[in-house]
């Protein structure tokens, strides 16, 4: 890996110090633990976050309240509600006559809507199709639950983009299933390249996320409960209605926490299945770091994405205060 | 009847989450690279996955990473772990929205912050900066699947170990870890399987130079798909299966013993 580490010299010896540093630490520690409090022990993931998760965090704040030149400035905030705002600050500076010229751009918040939409839907058909998967996989009936579980894992686990890329074979003007619809009879469709393909693509990478969130409050459930709603004169709409769906109400937001995170922020399922015609928030982020190289409007939007996030969330946290809907681990 | 319905909804499910994998297994081993036409059954395109350079490359830079990542991850978060649990309350809780922060930051607002920061730096990036990056994204999940078995632990014991005349040293290591190893286990492989699964933090923090595997797919499938990347699916597909199995045998031992 010799061609990979042309880095400058003080970079490499920083490495090396906190990697020495850290072996000394541990061993000084567990050695003569005597001396030290334990909460000492933390020290180094302080170090290591405040390194690799503030001071990046603190940088992407800085650049999107600064321009190119290193000057505090607003625009970049302005650049995303209107995304013409550079272009119209020129025209009004080249006089009134030009003033006609001045068009607000929507381009940003229509993407923002766009994702937050296509998300929506994610969610949506992911708790729609999950609910029951979880309800039954968690069905003292089938015996097989617990390989059921396994069975739904064992995709996840295997790589997202292969995934995503999987369906390209089925999907594709020549893919199977447009071969499949020749050898019936009908004509072949255009499948790719469209808003449906994008959400499919997105429905199957995340749909176990909500599942197992749902499955795990499910079989946390006191059985007892459902016993007694059923002796007590509960039909079996009522049992499920006013006990099994309150007592996986955690399970459900967890699963749509888990769902509806990824699926705004997702770039890679839009550019494949989606052909590059649809552009999602997570989309527009990259494309201004790394096609147009502007940083600063580029931190603004990442910056705008973190706080949507973070309210989102608080929402989330809000329906479900004591974060008991497990996670898939 | 209801049980029929039931059964099927759930076997429609599955059909879902595996008809693509099946197809690009069955794919995997035709002979000619049309996607439409069946050519013949042939391991052609397993023969040139392990001549192709490129790919070769990136699995190894997948799996060097996972396993360093994974190592050093397990290692600082576990460290991290008995930290905070020993810490008071207020640092306790500074230190746990400091580990929940990157879990709820999106990976692109992570990878991007990363990137960012090498660039400032002017450190250029690659191997060594994917590595960073990787086990800055495990060590959270690391401390957040120790920080339980440390909280179920009965805090009395450590404390008997020292009257009856353990160093804190040996009661940290006899005591403390044996009865923390499950989570510690769970966080290792964690933080491997999280690794080899990554893309959006390892695209922003290498050079199109050193790619992994998520990388290297990403550049290929916007050129149209080789069937070599599928012949590298049915292998990864059967590694993961026998990955599982390995770990469910290994399960219903330790809960037999």
């Amino acid at each position: 890996m010799s061609q990979n580490l042309n880095m400058p010299p003080w970079v490499v010896w920083t490495l090396v110090a906190l990697l020495f540093g850290f072996i000394l630490f541990g061993i000084l520690t567990v050695k003569r633990s005597n001396g030290i409090k334990r909460s000492f022990f933390a020290s180094p993931y302080t170090l290591w976050m405040v390194l690799f998760t503030i001071v990046p965090c603190l940088l992407i704040a800085y650049y999107s309240f600064t321009d190119p030149n290193g000057a505090f400035t607003l625009d970049n905030f302005k650049n995303f509600w209107d995304s013409n705002y550079s272009v119209n600050q020129l025209y009004a500076q080249m006089g009134p006559e030009y003033s006609v010229l001045i068009q607000r751009g929507t381009v940003n918040i229509d993407i923002l809507v766009y994702s937050l939409w296509m998300a929506l839907l994610c969610t949506g058909i992911c708790l729609a199709l999950g609910y029951p998967a979880a309800y039954f996989m968690a069905d003292r009936q089938i015996k097989i639950g617990s390989t059921l579980v396994v069975l739904f894992i064992i995709p996840m686990w295997m790589n997202f983009l292969l995934r995503t890329v999987a369906w390209m074979t089925l999907l594709e003007d020549q893919g199977l299933i447009n071969t499949l619809l020749k050898f019936l009879g009908f004509h072949s469709a255009q499948l790719m390249y469209n808003d449906g393909a994008v959400l499919l693509g997105m429905v199957y990478n995340f749909l176990p996320f909500m599942v197992f969130p749902i499955y795990t409050s499910l079989t946390k459930m006191d059985s007892r409960l459902l016993e007694a709603a059923q002796d007590l004169g509960a039909n079996h709409f009522h049992t499920f209605w006013r006990v099994t769906m309150p007592l996986s109400i955690p399970g459900v937001i967890s699963g749509i926490t888990m769902v509806f995170m990824p699926s705004v922020t997702t770039f890679f399922i839009p550019r494949i299945l989606g052909g590059g015609n649809t552009m999602m928030f997570g989309d527009l982020i990259e494309n201004r770091f790394l096609t147009e190289g502007n940083w600063n409007v580029g931190s603004a939007l990442s910056l705008i994405m973190m706080i949507l996030i973070l309210i989102s969330l608080s929402i989330l946290r809000k329906a479900d205060p004591e974060g008991e809907g497990g996670g898939i681990v | 009847m209801k049980k029929l319905a039931k059964r099927s909804y759930l076997a429609l499910m599955l059909l879902f989450l595996y008809t693509p994998i099946a197809v690009l297994i069955l794919q995997s081993f035709n002979a000619g690279k049309s996607r439409a036409k069946w050519e013949g059954l042939s391991l052609h395109w397993y023969a040139e996955l392990f001549r192709d350079q490129a790919i070769m490359k990136a699995l190894y830079v997948t799996l060097t990473i996972a396993v360093i990542a994974a190592a050093a991850a397990t290692v600082l978060g576990t460290l991290a772990a008995i930290g905070i649990h020993a810490m008071r309350k207020r640092p306790q809780a500074v230190m746990m929205t400091m580990t929940n922060l990157p879990m709820t930051m999106p990976d692109i607002v992570t990878g991007i912050s990363l990137m960012i920061l090498f660039t400032f730096s002017k450190i250029e990036r690659g191997y060594v900066t994917m590595l960073l990056a990787h086990i800055t994204f495990n060590t959270p999940y690391v401390i957040l699947s120790v920080l339980p078995k440390l909280k179920q632990m009965n805090k009395h014991t450590y404390e008997a170990a020292l009257d009856l005349g353990a160093s804190p040293s040996y009661a940290l290591l006899h005591v403390i870890l044996p009865e923390i190893s499950p989570g510690v286990i769970t966080g290792l492989l964690l933080a491997f399987t999280l690794s080899l699964d990554d893309f959006v933090i390892s695209y922003f923090t290498t050079s199109p130079m050193v790619q992994n595997l998520s990388t290297l797919i990403y550049s290929k499938a916007r050129i149209g798909i080789e069937p070599t990347l599928n012949a590298l699916s049915a292998l990864m597909f059967l590694a993961l299966l026998a990955l599982l199995l390995v770990v469910n045998r290994r399960a219903s031992k330790t809960a037999k013993a």
